[in-house]
């Protein structure tokens, strides 16, 4: 078995997800073979569509952007013991925040309106969702409910804000905000292609969130409240203000998966920018197992599906739908190990995971 | 004041001075001091583990329990409150921790024990306070101290 060559971690780490993968694309495989089309055939084309010439790779590049931020947010929230539902509607303020100063700022050279215009959504996305931290280290109101209903008030301020006139611009067909200062824009990094620079601003988030996790003393209060917070209050940590912290910087990038996606594409806002990135990304944080290397290739599988979707259909008439399949059946076997690892005929992990259950039972002296 | 049992042995060790010098500097923790940090207490109590990469969950019951006196002793406190520091261990993890309480009571520092093993406590104790429905209602030193005058007062007899 090559599971018994490889070491624990790369089992845990690559081996179950790629497994996961790709039992995901069987069980879709099969679905669509039971609605009557040849599953290879629209499994070629989704990959045909998300890979084949450098614009569709372009495209899923494009995609990938906002599930990386957005996954590494989700996945720093999981290190912590907090399910962030609430990164679609952070997506929306943090894009609010920063298109405004984005279109409000003139004249300034990029270097210098950029960072301010994503300072500003993440900032947005910060506070949006530190509501949600503050509510649950004061009331202990949990973090699933309350992003959700912030998700709710969060669409419909975009909604109020730009449909309603506050930030709605001028002499357009649709409602959407003015357009971005020029300076603002993020550069397009390989001509002919929308493929713009917050990819490389993504790809350098990714090392500088693990940093974050596992070198600094933030991240070590955080993983601490997450693994053990009664342990973490006996030993002086402040939960509270630790929650409020990481549900906050969770927010933070994906806020900024909102402003970079305004300023390298879009360059203006309109309310259905976040098109479902926020909840997709659930499970690209799942997939990566909350680790922040591996949301890259997660997010990076998870652009392909979305941009591979569109030519499926159009060339095999299955429905783009069909990737939510593929998706929602990787989520479930990331989800449940157990499945993945008696397909792969792998023992089952005695000593961590039994340890994961009995955490609360730590001697105490 | 408990572990937290994912983590390793050298984050054990400083999970309430985690922040402070030398093991951070600033905001960003010191890796290998900490590892140096955990080898020397390994040594000096007698941890048996691997390497102090080890999650503390993959160590026996008494060898967590050195990893929670090597921490609580490490700081130099002045007061130890030892509540039931023995509870579940085997003999020989008892006799280890029976004679570090001992030595660090001998260097200066207060211990108070809370235990319901009376040998253990007869064995260790200066003084003895017995508690009867959630009052002390005997404070009993040197000579008084008397097996069956404890069971007395602990059942709410004398």
């Amino acid at each position: 078995m090559i599971s018994r060559r490889l070491p624990p971690w790369a089992v845990n780490a690559v081996l179950v997800p790629l497994a996961s993968v790709f039992c995901g694309f069987v069980v879709a495989g099969v679905v669509i073979a039971v609605t009557g089309s040849d599953p290879f055939q629209a499994l070629t084309a989704l990959f045909q569509g998300a890979f084949t010439n450098h614009e569709a790779f372009a495209e899923t590049l494009v995609a990938s952007i906002p599930y990386i931020f957005l996954g590494l947010g989700l996945a720093l929230g999981f290190k912590a013991g907090l399910f962030n539902i609430g990164a679609e509607g952070q997506f929306y303020i943090g894009g609010l925040a920063g298109v405004f100063v984005a279109y409000s700022i003139h004249g300034l050279p990029g270097l210098i309106e950029i960072p301010l215009a994503i300072l500003a959504g993440m900032l947005g996305g910060f506070v949006w969702s530190g509501v949600a931290g503050a509510l649950k280290a004061r009331f202990g109101a949990h973090e699933v409910i309350t992003t959700i209903m912030l998700n709710y008030i969060a669409f419909l301020l975009a909604n109020y804000l730009i449909d309603g006139g506050l930030m709605l611009a001028k002499n357009v067909s649709t409602p959407r905000t003015p357009e971005i200062d020029a300076n603002a824009e993020l550069p397009i990094i390989i001509p002919g292609t929308r493929l713009h620079f917050g990819l490389i601003l993504a790809v350098l988030a990714a090392p500088a969130v693990w940093f974050l996790i596992e070198r600094t003393t933030i991240g070590f209060q955080l993983r601490s409240v997450g693994f053990n917070p009664t342990a973490a209050r006996a030993n002086g940590m402040s939960v509270g203000r630790t929650l409020v912290l990481s549900m906050g910087i969770s927010g933070a990038l994906a806020g900024a998966a909102g402003i970079v996606q305004i300023l390298g594409l879009s360059h203006h806002m309109t309310d259905t920018v976040a098109a479902g990135y926020g909840f997709d990304a659930i499970a690209v944080a799942l997939l990566a197992r909350s680790n922040p290397w591996g949301v890259l290739p997660a997010a990076f599988l998870f652009g392909a599906l979305r941009n591979g979707a569109s030519f499926m259909q159009l060339e095999t008439q299955v429905s783009a739908d069909l990737v939510s399949i593929v998706q929602a059946m990787v989520i479930i076997f990331v989800a449940a190990p157990v499945i993945v690892r008696w397909l792969l005929r792998l023992r089952a992990q005695p000593v961590q995971e039994l340890q994961l259950a009995e955490r609360d039972e730590a001697t105490v002296v | 004041m408990g572990l937290i049992l994912e983590f390793p042995i050298y984050d054990n060790l400083v999970l309430s001075d985690f922040d402070e010098r030398p093991y951070a500097n600033g905001l960003v923790r010191r890796l290998s001091v900490l590892r140096e940090h955990a080898r020397k207490l390994m040594k000096a109590f007698d941890i048996r583990a691997q390497a102090p990469e080890q999650p503390v969950g993959s160590l026996s019951g008494g060898n967590q329990q050195k990893v929670i006196l090597a921490r609580e002793l490490g700081t130099r406190p002045q007061l130890l409150i030892a509540s039931q520091p023995t509870r579940g261990l085997d003999v020989g993890s008892i006799e280890f921790v029976h004679s570090r309480l001992v030595t660090q009571r001998d260097e200066g520092l207060a211990v108070l024990l809370v235990s319901s093993e009376l040998d253990e406590v007869l064995s260790l104790a200066d003084r003895v306070a017995v508690i009867y429905r959630g009052k002390i209602v005997a404070e009993l030193e040197g000579e008084a101290i008397d097996r069956e005058r404890i069971g007395l007062l602990m059942a709410g007899a004398a």
